[in-house]
């Protein structure tokens, strides 16, 4: 099988912080990984690294099976992060607009949007269970249907890997179940690997294939 | 209409107009990137421009542009000396640029060409300041049409549009220049001391009501359009300054706009 993702020895530091000390991980193809740990654990920090907002201080990573410093294919990878949403209340966006704007690798810099795009955004929000909110704004839905229009604007790019961070904060008993079911169905029916940063241990245990915990700059195979 | 028999009023319009459709285009980013410290800051570095303008005999829209774009590149390397403190850049800047203002105002001779630019001046506005409106006004809205899907991207997800691809480090160099140049033209019409609320009031207007990012756009610059007519009306029939004429109409209408939700709502 492929390796999606491999962190050999690697080290990171805050200052003098120590976050992650010689730690090893091994992601393949249509893997679903829940990373849990407590508040503080380093969780948010281990998925920057990956994504090459943080660089390592030791260790190499291998993304898509190609070392860090050369990948440059970044439109197959979607991120959704911790603080997207909360840090816009009430961002003046319809659902098509936030979907649509992923397309960018796409369309390119400096073109226009045409329709063949727009169709592409209806289908991802088809694909989420958020047809027909095409035009609607989205700080007025709730916190779920929210997440899930998140999640299509990171599939919208048909990314081969997806990366959340606390996807279900804030989110109902109810939609977290659709939510996780709804990734279950990704990552089966289309092989796409999802690495899920989450509290809902024992929840997810029921959907994921892995699930690794971060403890004292470790990471631990359940 | 007697408002238009005078040329310096039609000029007055064309350009108030131009600035009313550009400076909220601008605002939305402004706003939903919450840059408008940025803003309040070079509409005060633009001032050390004027004052240096009006000493050195050179036309004071010229010097705003240049001290508001000196301004914008002075922020950004300040703030890529202390990435922690992104604010204190900005903070460092604005009191720079009021302080030389401040100092060099006391040697302008001609004072009331001064307080001009600080809340605006309708009979003022020169041949020379009227293209350079319309040239510098058409640039930016182009600009800001080509970069429309980067700046919303980047203004809802910064990082996302980065692994998207956005080459994001050109978008918010380019944005910044399109501040600074949209701030120093507004210096004479609308006043240097007024500009950073004209980005702000016609946004916030438009957010009460528009249904789309397109529609906040396209409403904000329809409320700028609206204020700045009903404003140099105003200052014109009663005589008042247009700057802060202007920017009280756009309040006004904001209070109204927040009454006429409250009672649909109910
Ligand atoms: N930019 C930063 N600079 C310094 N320390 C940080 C920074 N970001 C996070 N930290 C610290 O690193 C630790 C791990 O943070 P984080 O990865 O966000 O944890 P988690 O996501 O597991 O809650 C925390 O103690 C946090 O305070
Ligand atoms: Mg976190």
């Amino acid at each position: 099988m492929n390796e999606i993702l491999s962190l050999k020895q690697l080290s990171f530091s805050y200052e003098d912080k120590s976050i992650l000390e010689n730690v090893n991980l091994s992601i393949k193809k249509g893997d679903f990984v829940a990373i849990t740990g407590v508040n503080g654990a380093g969780k948010s920090t281990l998925l920057k690294l990956i994504l090459g907002i943080l660089s390592p201080k030791q260790g190499e990573i291998e993304i898509l099976g190609e070392p860090m410093k050369q990948f440059n294919k970044w439109q197959k990878v979607g991120y959704l992060s911790q603080q997207v949403l909360k840090k816009h209340q009430q961002f003046p966006a319809t659902c098509e607009e936030i979907v649509k704007a992923n397309l960018f690798s796409q369309i390119g810099f400096l073109r226009f949007p045409t329709k063949k795009h727009k169709e592409k955004a209806r289908a991802a929000l088809e694909a989420v269970g958020m047809a027909g909110y095409e035009k609607k704004l989205i700080y007025q839905l709730s916190g779920g249907q929210q997440q899930r229009v998140m999640l299509a604007h990171v599939l919208v790019s048909e990314p081969e890997l997806i990366i959340l961070d606390e996807p279900t904060t804030g989110v109902d008993q109810e939609a977290i179940t659709a939510f996780y079911e709804l990734l279950k169905k990704l990552n089966q029916e289309k092989q796409m690997t999802i690495i899920m940063v989450t509290h809902e241990m024992q929840k997810s245990l029921e959907y994921v294939n892995r699930q690794i915990y971060l403890q004292e700059k470790q990471v631990l195979e359940a | 209409m007697e408002i238009f028999q005078y040329a310096f009023m039609r000029r007055a319009f064309i350009v108030g107009i131009i600035l009313a459709i550009i400076i909220p285009c601008i605002g939305v980013t402004v706003v939903l990137k919450r840059l408008s410290m940025m803003g309040d800051a070079l509409s005060h570095s633009s001032l050390a421009g004027v004052t240096i303008g009006l000493l050195l005999g050179i036309n004071p829209v010229l010097g705003a542009m240049i001290s508001c774009i000196v301004a914008a590149f002075g922020i950004e390397i300040i703030r890529k000396k202390i990435p922690q403190h992104a604010e204190i850049a900005i903070a460092i800047i604005m009191s720079t640029g009021i302080g030389i203002a401040g100092v060099l105002s006391g040697f302008v001779k001609n004072t009331a060409n001064f307080n001009s630019f600080l809340f605006g001046s309708i009979v003022a506005i020169s041949d020379f300041e009227l293209y350079l409106v319309i040239g510098i006004g058409l640039i930016v809205l182009l600009a800001f049409i080509l970069l429309y899907k980067e700046l919303f991207f980047m203004s809802f997800n910064e990082k996302g549009a980065e692994l998207a691809g956005v080459p994001v480090g050109l978008v918010n160099s380019i944005f910044t220049i399109l501040i600074a140049i949209t701030v120093a033209i507004a210096a004479r019409t609308v006043g240097s001391l007024i500009v950073s609320a004209m980005m702000v009031v016609p946004v916030a207007c438009a957010m009460q009501w528009a249904k789309s990012y397109r529609q906040t756009v396209v409403f904000s610059a329809l409320f700028g359009v609206c204020f700045m007519i009903v404003g140099l009306c105003l200052a014109y029939y009663v005589g008042l300054k247009p700057g802060g004429t202007i920017v009280l109409t756009g309040v006004a209408f904001f209070m109204i706009s927040i009454m006429i939700k409250k009672f649909y709502r109910r």
